[in-house]
């Protein structure tokens, strides 16, 4: 189990470097996007994964899982996903202001 | 009783959110904002008074104590760094309410602003790894929201790249939470200490080490990984700009300090000589060379905000009581007087309406006090004695050449000269030679607007004057990091 947790994450770290290096704003997005939940799952799977049990030790006495990484990871989404919604509005916001979406066109306007 | 602790970071936030509520009555606004700035510095300074006093303060919150609940910890550190914070967003503030557009008054500029000021608190408060990395996106998204307001296309395209670097090294750092978790099975500072003292492998150590520096590094826009700095900062109005310059990269180095002393100290002369040295040696000549190179008031200050980061990554990098507490010192200078230099920059943009210094020039006869206060300012921050940027510089020198790092004596030297020199560059063209703004201009009065900058101009005189109180207790600062068992002990509980 854990090594298919640790090749999809390396999937999804490899695809996201790969659209973060795009032109275009909506790419890089999805590209932090992906990276975020490749860095959500490494979390869950560094504090060792164990199936079958609840984190919850009241009912499992010593058998729980973890519960602190799934705490955290739960956090962590949540800010992913605010942080991502910024980043999308921002990026619609840029598109409308500059007409573009490219990168590259977005260089050198007039205060350069 | 310790729940006192808590009071930096609810305040903020509780107001911010009210602040909503008033977002278009622009006088409520300010009012409630100025109650809420003078009555955090005062809190801050009371809690200040009382760590001092007492020792390190520490709170697990809902009753959890560490190292299973949420520590919230206040030791003279993160005290002193709070009330320096609270002085910085309180003169940032008032200069605000003189220079900011209206549209950006009802557009959230008092909730975003209160809301950094909370992220930033509770990054210097917080006991644990994870509750950092909240804490510090709770920081930038209000960042992010305040550098863009005004969306003009300069600004939407800096603040996409400040964000998108600033998210993909938040990723970087929940990563290094990962492996820090995986490794030592706790995320509290303090039980982080213990346990690396008890594990062995140091080689996934040394890794995660590197990896929290460069997260912490491309937050304080250390070398290589200043790019982002110089042309966000530039964007946004300049409250926002100096308040930017004193507080975040700050926070990047408050973290470093923090880890590099507590944790990561197992290797160092590794981390913390070869590496950090070399890094803060860097960053401070190119920072410099940047500034040389600018004709532009608000971009040759966001430069020397890069150059001055490498003063304070040397003195963590020799790691000697002494050069901790010049460190921390010339961290209290810099937040006070990069402040001020860049509320200066604003004040003289709304006489002229430029930062160009081509397009500038006399403001000397017709506005003198700005001109002397600039001139306070940036001689205090080239290190010109009896200012405070002397007092800052001079410790630092002294532990390098204890530590016989004769280069980086040299450097520093260096760098404070070419530091002086872009200074009276500004000086120069800006309040010296040939008038160059119109009668309207020169008769246009800017008191209200200095003075909301005066207490940072008198702050660096009183800390050069008055050093050697100062000194002593970042001192017994220096001294508090060299023993992080009061740290850990206040924590833990033991």
């Amino acid at each position: 189990m854990e090594i298919l947790m640790f090749i999809a994450i390396g999937v999804l770290f490899a695809v996201g470097t790969y659209f973060i290096l795009c032109r275009s704003l909506l790419k890089v997005i999805i590209g932090i996007l992906l990276i975020s939940h490749g860095a959500h799952m490494l979390l869950l799977t560094m504090a060792g994964l164990r199936q079958g049990v609840p984190p919850l030790v009241d009912l499992s006495g010593s058998e729980a899982t973890d519960p602190l990484p799934q705490a955290m990871i739960l956090t962590a989404i949540v800010i992913s996903f605010g942080i991502t919604a910024f980043l999308v509005v921002l990026a619609y916001r840029t598109y409308r202001v500059n007409k573009t979406e490219d990168l590259d066109k977005l260089r050198g306007s007039d205060d350069e | 009783m310790n729940n006192i602790i808590m009071l930096p970071i609810i305040i903020p936030f509780f107001m911010g959110t009210l602040l909503i509520l008033f977002a278009k009555k622009h006088l409520t606004q300010r009012i409630l904002s100025s109650i809420t700035a003078v009555g955090l510095t005062i809190v801050s300074i009371y809690i200040a008074w009382l760590v001092y006093e007492e020792g390190p303060l520490s709170i697990g919150l809902g009753g959890w104590e560490a190292p299973f609940g949420i520590a919230i910890v206040a030791d003279n550190l993160a005290a002193f760094m709070v009330v320096l914070t609270s002085i910085v967003s309180a003169t940032c503030l008032f200069f605000a309410f003189t220079t900011i557009d209206k549209r950006r008054e009802r557009y959230y500029f008092y909730p975003l602003f209160f809301y950094l000021v909370t992220g930033v608190n509770g990054a210097f408060l917080t006991g644990d790894l994870f509750n950092l990395f909240v804490f510090f996106e709770v920081m930038l998204l209000a960042s992010y929201a305040l550098m863009v307001t005004g969306s003009t296309k300069f600004q939407l395209r800096e603040t996409f790249k400040y964000a998108v670097i600033n998210a993909f090294s938040s990723m970087l750092f929940l990563v290094a939470i990962a492996y820090v978790y995986g490794i030592l099975g706790t995320v509290n500072f303090a039980h982080m200490a213990e346990r690396v003292a008890e594990v062995e492998q140091t080689g996934v150590l040394q890794v995660v080490a590197i990896l929290l520096f460069l997260v912490f590094a491309t937050k304080g826009a250390l070398f290589p990984l200043y790019f982002w700095l110089p042309h966000s900062y530039v964007g946004p109005p300049t409250a926002v700009t100096a308040l930017f310059g004193g507080l975040l990269t700050k926070v990047g180095v408050y973290c470093i300090i923090r880890m590099y002393t507590l944790v990561f100290t197992f290797d160092i002369s590794f981390t913390h000589h070869t590496i950090m040295l070399v890094l803060g040696g860097l960053t401070m000549l190119l920072g410099v060379l940047g500034a040389v190179a600018q004709f532009d008031y608000k971009r040759i200050l966001s430069f020397h905000i890069i150059s001055q980061i490498g003063y304070m990554i040397m003195g963590i990098g020799l790691n000697t009581a002494l050069a901790l507490a010049g460190a921390i010192y010339f961290l209290a200078h810099n937040m006070i007087v990069k402040t001020g230099l860049i509320l200066m920059s604003g004040a003289t943009e709304k006489i002229t309406g430029t930062t160009d210094l081509k397009k500038m020039g006399g403001l000397l006869k017709t506005h003198p006090v700005l001109a002397w206060s600039f001139l306070i300012l940036g001689l205090s921050i080239a290190g010109i004695p009896p200012l405070s940027g002397f007092f800052g510089k001079f410790p630092l020198i002294v532990a390098a050449a204890e530590e016989s790092s004769y280069f980086l004596v040299f450097l520093s030297l260096f760098v404070g000269m070419l530091t002086l020199f872009s200074m009276i560059k500004i000086f120069m063209n800006v309040y010296w030679g040939a008038p160059q703004h119109t009668k309207e201009q020169a008769t246009l009065s800017i008191t209200p607007t200095l003075l909301a900058a005066s207490p940072l101009v008198i702050l660096t005189i009183i800390l050069g004057l008055f050093a050697e109180p100062f000194f002593a207790y970042t001192e017994v600062i220096a001294e508090d990091l060299l023993n992080p068992s009061v740290y850990i002990q206040s924590v833990l509980k033991e």
